[in-house]
């Protein structure tokens, strides 16, 4: 792939060092419960505290036995428990139904909860409602990014996006500022901030504070990271919206990767069990495909196979000495990149088995034409018909948030029917779901005659109303027009194709859905670093409902020849999705200037914005 | 002494601060006429005399005045109750030392301090004792009984032992240590047998020593354990004396204490000889921790042991290093050349670094400024022959001095010495001063020394403006803006401090005016509060964009406001009000109707019900009533989809629940679509139909539903009278489709044939049967479909179809 002129990707920074912070402080956490104990885990911290501390640290640290934070009664015969849970009130309620228990067995036990990342006032207040404030006692542990891979960082908070997106809960992103406080107290200063969105700035400003607060020591270190970027996920629902298809996000969309791993089973290992497998950089074949588009994995793949028969072949007409050297030093390396790859190509016929399906070619053929504006009365009787047939009701409701949002909205009649069989196909406890995507402005309706005009009256008879909240609700609904074809028009999304786009050796990042668009946060990002600023992009800016930010820090000096000031780093407040990150590994490799370490913060979620109808 | 008194000394009741602290005197105490114009008059003075408030004291009869340990005046009354006063005689507050005290009144008191803070011993009426060992932290302790105790005691004293604090007290020849439970006589080791009965007690600084003074005169000096005599003096001094106390400096070898009378001074210590002082007037000791301060009318002097630095150099022919050094120093300034000898004759004994040494020990001991200087100007000399002398020594003695003669200056009148500063520490000196409200001297110490800012300067600055505030005559502009001028930005000020300061002095709108300059949010929602500033308090929450703080306010306010204010409180505040709405979700989900309900929020009543009948309503009537709920709330809020789409599930309810019952299988809560391929799975067609036409199900989809179910149970013959009971709304290629999916290709077979000639050749591929597709596909001259069916083939097998299809192409391509 070498080509004159083309530097490689600058070193990201050493996230390590993250998970070492986080290991140091949980084990002096737990020592400060000194004596054996038991150790209740919330299901969502179960993974993340995997890559943390394995099973022996914690029994060296006197854990006794482990369990998953559930609802299932007690058993645990320690005399200490200490509950290692995310700060929300679910858990705290049940520590407190613990405790109820205990007393009225009349049993004492010591109690502690180690809030991750940070305790809420909310979580004393249950325990003071529900009368145990005094039982028990609480601590933080401030583990606030996992480092997923050598450019992947993670917060790993799955409801961020559900509470401040959908809910208006803004409690987190105080967690976020803390983890950024974080960042920049190890690889920091920043010379340059750029964002967009209300979340965006609202977190950068708090970490902003919290700096201030702490300032003082500013000794002029050298910056491992020169810039970084906030991204609000609602500014662009679009691209988390489409099916995915370089290799990554194709192993995340059918077998799920949970916190950099993914369980392989029975079918794609062919052995009897399952297989957790870590997907980073550390896999060598995994690395090499990663980033690709589908269609030329399994060629890759096979090629690998020929070079790793041939390397093995070697052996024959090897005479003992180098026999000897073979198998003590090449042999292990050879069976490890074996094994992977038979795991690797495994996935791939199950991917294959399920993608090439006609349903999957129909599904990717609808979803370039919404993007792309045509033949949308065929979309919406193509999507009518995937929900008739009970196909998956997560990516029906995908096609039909896609619809909406490149539509602005769904007409009337469509916006009836669509739910209507939705409804009959799934049950009716989905009517909440329909609300919930309303409210975030993901599957809405056309409202005809409502022009721009008709908006500003209703907002000016609010505020004689008085209702201030209202008017901020009002402007909300403003904002979720999402203008998808202007924005779309405006920064060239869509590329003109001019006979086959080459997959193999792609142009632009429009690679990562097969050359039909190009992720619109990504492209963002890609515009605003080339300019240095948002100059030139007001126009898209409005169309996204503005809060855009450039800040320079004056104090560090903007050297462009360090290595350092071409790492940038990317925060996607709501989670983005592996298609965006591969575009973003693209972007780093192909523009000679930087790479991208991403953080995707809360992961996952967006992927699949269908929210669950209760709570 | 600056002071003017008309009174003699002997007619107040007076108390000294250590450390040279204050003075208190209380005129006309004793008066017993109530006359107005002779009410007792409270003055305080500084150490220096100098007169820093005085009121007039309308307060109950005082037995017995004292000061803190943060030099507050402790006024103690005959009925038990401790008035607290500041140096300015300004009222702080007031404690009782409890019933028993109050009924049998107050004899005797004594105020003392410990490292538990500052403590008051009391002797009642009725010859018990009760103490309290830390006035902040009020807790009484009644001493146990003496039954023999007829009279009060001739003397007794405070002790404080193994930090247990105890009284000693003697009655004529006894001498007992009391305690909260008993009472124990105590023999001092060595005393002599011509003793006699106590009349005087003198405990030390630091509670190590006790002295006690017969009537034969005979002074007794021992530890206060009473393990070890230090020694003993004799005297001819019949009388009893009026004070005694000890005078020692700490690690050093030497103790005396000191005895007065009403015109004579004693120093005794363990020597056959004593030194006496003839008194001109009425004197009175303070004790300190390195010597006695004597106050009188006229002056106010210092008594204690000379250090042994000072003795080595200024001993008369000393030959000591520092006195050699001195000595060469003043030489030098002569220009005489024994400058050289005396130098040369402390560097030859190598003792040249213990001169400098000395010399700066002994700058610390001396007041007068001229002295210090000459021997830190000796220091300096001698340190310049020295290669290795560490200067820090030197510099911190300069430092320290300029202080301390900056604070012993008469205006001031702080005479410390350098061991009680050095105790003493900076910071609390500083406090001292803050105290005393010298906020400018106090600055330029800091800044002099050079402390941290948050340390010193802001610190003072906000003392200063925590007095500001209390400045009554000045208007809430004039006082917030002198202040910010004063301390705009300075790191580790805290405005809402202040701001807190001017509340408790009743200035609400000052304190907020303060509370504006407050750069962190955070800190200026707690103060508003307790202002009952609570909707303030919630906008600067939020702003602060700390949800903690939010939920804070947003409780506060909920128990403070009524249900509906609190209520219209938050819609106005759409991120405080989200907060409480995912709060009452978990935690109180009656309240979130509630909330709905003020706001007529139909569309969320709606949901909210339900939510209800998925997650909380077990019986089939009651989830119904739920959902009825919900309809009412939808037409309110004019969703008719939802409502609409809410009654249909009560309908579809009631049929699943009536299924459930007639069919004994699990029908609630299927959706609508798995609810029909269900029964149709079970055979009940019927049923199934009923359904269809009621719910006014689309044809294409129950034809697609009907479909799978019967491949899926297998109900081939079914499906066939299904396909021509009419014309299939979706074609029959799904027919094929599902056929194949199933695995029965003869089936898929019967249907293949009946698919719409476009999608023949698909069908025909899928059922396998390539000579057909084929045939099909050159039907249709299809060059795309031949390809089609061509990729499917393998050259072995299907070589006729192959050969056919060639051939076809062929043939399109020859046209």
């Amino acid at each position: 792939m070498a080509s004159p002129g083309r530097r490689d990707a600058p070193e990201p920074p050493d996230f390590a060092v993250l998970k070492r912070l986080a290991r140091d402080q949980l084990v002096y956490l737990l020592e400060q419960l000194p004596g054996r104990k038991d150790l209740f885990i919330d299901a969502d911290l179960m993974s993340p505290l995997d890559r943390i501390a394995n099973v022996s640290l914690l029994k060296q640290h006197e854990v006794d036995k482990l369990y998953k934070v559930e609802n299932k009664p007690v058993v645990s015969t320690s005399d200490q428990l200490c509950f290692l849970v995310r700060p929300r009130i679910r858990n705290v309620k049940y520590v407190a139904d613990v405790v109820h228990a205990d007393k009225a067995a009349g049993r004492s036990r010591k109690y502690k909860i180690i809030f991750s990342p940070q305790k809420f006032y909310v979580c004393e207040m249950v325990l003071e409602e529900e009368g145990i404030y005094g039982d028990v006692t609480c601590d933080e542990w401030s583990f606030y990014l996992l480092p997923l891979d050598d450019d992947l960082i993670s917060m790993e908070l799955p409801e961020f996006f559900r509470d401040y997106f959908l809910e208006g809960d803004h409690r987190w992103i105080n967690t976020v500022a803390r983890a950024l406080q974080l960042l920049s107290s190890l690889y920091g200063p920043f010379a340059k901030t750029y964002g967009i969105g209300r979340c965006a700035k609202m977190a950068y400003e708090l970490w902003r504070e919290l700096e201030e607060e702490v300032e003082g020591d500013s000794q002029a270190r050298r910056p491992e990271i020169g810039h970084i970027f906030f991204v609000d996920r609602d500014m662009d629902y679009v691209t988390a919206l489409c099916s995915q298809v370089v290799y990554e996000g194709l192993v995340d969309d059918t077998f799920r990767i949970k916190c950099g791993s993914v369980d392989f089973g029975p079918d794609i290992t062919s052995g009897d069990r399952s297989i957790k497998l870590l997907l980073n950089a550390q896999d060598k074949v995994f690395a090499e495909i990663r980033n690709e588009h589908f269609t030329n994995v399994f060629g890759f793949l096979s090629q690998k196979a020929r070079n790793l028969q041939a390397q093995y072949d070697r052996r024959r007409g090897m005479d003992i000495k180098q026999m000897k050297n073979f198998v003590s030093q090449e042999l292990k390396g050879l069976k490890q990149e074996h094994r992977l790859l038979s795991l690797h190509i495994g996935a791939c016929e199950s991917i294959m088995k399920k993608k090439t399906k006609q349903d999957f070619q129909e599904l990717i053929k609808t979803e370039h034409s919404l993007l792309e504006g045509f033949d949308i009365r065929e979309s919406a009787s193509f999507i009518e018909e995937h929900i008739d047939r009970q196909v998956s009701p997560i990516e029906s409701l995908r096609l039909m948030c896609l619809l909406s949002i490149t539509e602005n909205g769904l007409i009337p009649k469509d916006y009836r029917s669509l739910k209507t069989q939705y409804l009959q196909s799934y049950g009716p406890e989905h009517l909440l779901t329909f609300h919930n995507l309303k409210r975030i402005g993901l599957l809405t309706e056309q409202s005809p005659g409502e022009t721009f005009t008709a908006v500003e009256s209703k907002v000016s008879r609010l505020v004689t109303d008085r209702a201030a909240g209202k008017l901020t609700d009002a402007f909300n609904s403003l904002a979720r027009k999402s203008n998808f074809r202007g924005i779309s028009k405006k920064l060239g999304l869509i590329p003109r194709v001019d006979g086959e786009y080459n997959l193999k050796m792609p142009r632009d990042m429009a690679y990562v859905f097969s050359g039909a668009y190009v992720p619109l946060s990504c492209k963002i990002i890609e515009q605003v670093l080339e300019r240095r600023s948002w100059l030139g992009l007001e126009e898209v800016v409005r169309l996204l409902n503005g809060n855009e930010f450039a800040v320079t820090d004056p104090a560090v000096e903007d050297n462009p020849t360090w290595e350092s000031q071409r790492v940038i780093l990317v925060v996607f407040l709501g989670g983005c999705t592996f298609s965006e990150i591969s575009a973003l590994r693209f972007l780093g490799k192909e523009k000679v200037a930087e790479t991208v370490p991403d953080c995707p913060l809360a992961r996952g979620e967006a992927k699949d914005p269908a929210l669950p109808p209760s709570d | 002494m600056a002071w003017d008194l008309a009174e003699e000394l002997r007619d107040c009741l007076m108390a000294a601060a250590p450390y040279g602290g204050p003075i208190a005197l209380l005129k006309n105490n004793w008066r017993k006429e109530k006359s107005p114009g002779s009410r007792p008059v409270l003055e305080i003075y500084s150490a220096a005399g100098l007169p820093l408030a005085s009121i007039v004291w309308k307060s109950g009869q005082v037995v017995q005045l004292g000061w803190t340990a943060s030099e507050d005046l402790l006024c103690i009354q005959e009925d038990g109750s401790v008035l607290i006063y500041n140096l300015f005689c300004e009222f702080k507050r007031h404690f009782s030392m409890g019933n028993e005290v109050l009924q049998n009144h107050v004899l005797e008191a004594r105020v003392f301090h410990t490292e538990y803070g500052t403590g008051v011993a009391i002797l009642t009426g009725a010859h018990r004792f009760s103490l309290a060992t830390n006035i902040d932290d009020l807790k009484l302790r009644r001493m146990h009984d003496m039954p023999s105790l007829q009279k009060p005691p001739s003397c007794w004293a405070v002790l404080f032992q193994d930090r247990v604090t105890v009284i000693l007290l003697a009655t004529g020849q006894e001498l007992y240590l009391l305690d909260n439970t008993s009472c124990n006589a105590m023999t001092p080791p060595g005393l002599s047998p011509q003793a006699g009965a106590y009349l005087q007690m003198a405990v030390s600084f630091n509670y190590r020593y006790v002295a006690l003074y017969t009537d034969t005169g005979y002074i007794w000096m021992g530890t206060a354990t009473f393990k070890e005599k230090l020694g003993e003096f004799s005297c001819d001094i019949r009388a009893p004396p009026r004070e005694m106390v000890w005078c020692a400096r700490p690690r050093s070898k030497q103790r005396a204490v000191v005895v007065a009378w009403d015109r004579r001074l004693m120093v005794a210590g363990n020597t056959e000889e004593c030194i006496q002082f003839v008194l001109d007037e009425d004197s009175y000791l303070v004790p300190e921790l390195d010597g006695v301060r004597i106050f009188s009318r006229t002056s106010h002097e210092f008594l204690h042991e000379i250090p042994e630095a000072s003795q080595e150099i200024f001993r008369i022919a000393s030959m000591a290093p520092g006195a050699l050094l001195l000595e060469a120093q003043k030489q030098y300034e002569k220009e005489s050349q024994k400058a050289d000898e005396y130098l040369r004759e402390i560097k030859d004994k190598e003792q040249l670094s213990e001169a400098v040494q000395q010399c700066i020990e002994a700058a610390g001991y001396e007041h007068e400024p001229e002295t210090q200087k000459s021997l830190l100007r000796a220091a300096s000399f001698g340190k310049c022959f020295l290669d290795r002398f560490s200067p820090e020594s030197f510099v911190r003695m300069c430092q320290d001095l300029r202080v301390l003669n900056a604070i012993r200056d008469y205006q001031i009148g702080i005479p410390l010495t350098f061991a009680q500063y050095k105790q003493l520490t900076i910071e609390v000196l500083l406090d001292r001063l803050v105290l005393r409200r010298l906020y400018p001297l106090a600055i330029k110490i800091c800044e002099y020394l050079r402390l941290s800012e948050i340390q010193g300067v802001s610190r003072i600055l906000a003392h200063w403006a925590c007095y500001k505030v209390q400045q009554k005559d000045k208007s809430d502009e004039e006082v917030a803006q002198a202040i910010n001028q004063k301390l705009g930005d300075t790191p580790g000020i805290s405005y809402s401090e202040i701001a807190g300061r001017a509340y408790e002095c009743g200035r609400t709108e000052l304190a907020i005016k303060l509370l504006e300059y407050e750069p962190r949010s955070g800190e200026q929602v707690p103060l508003l509060l307790k202002m009952k500033r609570s909707k303030l308090a919630l906008s600067k929450a939020i702003e602060s964009g700390d949800t903690d703080l939010v939920y804070t306010v947003v409780l506060h306010l909920k128990n403070e406001l009524n249900r509906g204010n609190f209520f219209m409180t938050l819609q106005n505040q759409p991120v405080a009000l989200s907060l409480y709405r995912q709060f009452c979700k978990h935690q109180e989900r009656e309240t979130l109707k509630d909330l709905y309900n003020q706001d007529d929020n139909h569309q969320e009543l709606g949901n909210f019900h339900v939510h209800t009948s998925y997650a909380s309503e077990k019986r089939i009537e009651g989830r119904v009533a739920a959902l009825q709920n919900a309809v009412d709330e939808y037409y309110k809020a004019k969703n008719e989809f939802a409502a609409k789409a809410t009654e249909d599930q009560i309908k579809l309810l009631r049929i699943q629940h009536r299924l459930q019952e007639d069919l004994d299988k699990p029908y609630l809560d299927c959706s609508l679509h798995d609810t029909i391929s269900h029964l149709i799975l079970d055979g009940k067609h019927k049923r199934a139909e009923q359904l269809y036409r009621e719910f006014k199900i689309p044809d294409k989809r129950f034809w697609w539903l009907k479909i799978s179910s019967l491949a899926e149970c297998g109900d081939w013959e079914e499906m066939e009278k299904f396909s021509k009971s009419k014309k299939s709304p979706i074609g029959y290629l799904p027919f094929v489709e599902i056929c194949v999916k199933y695995h029965n290709r003869h089936e898929a077979k019967k249907y293949a044939a009946r698919v719409v000639p476009e999608q023949k050749v698909k069908a025909f591929i899928l059922v396998g049967d390539l000579d057909q597709a084929a045939d099909a596909a050159i039907e249709h001259k299809s060059e795309s479909e031949m390809s089609l069916v061509l990729a499917k083939c393998s050259p072995a097998i299907d070589a006729t179809v192959v050969e056919k299809l060639n051939r076809a192409r062929a043939q399109i391509l020859k046209k």
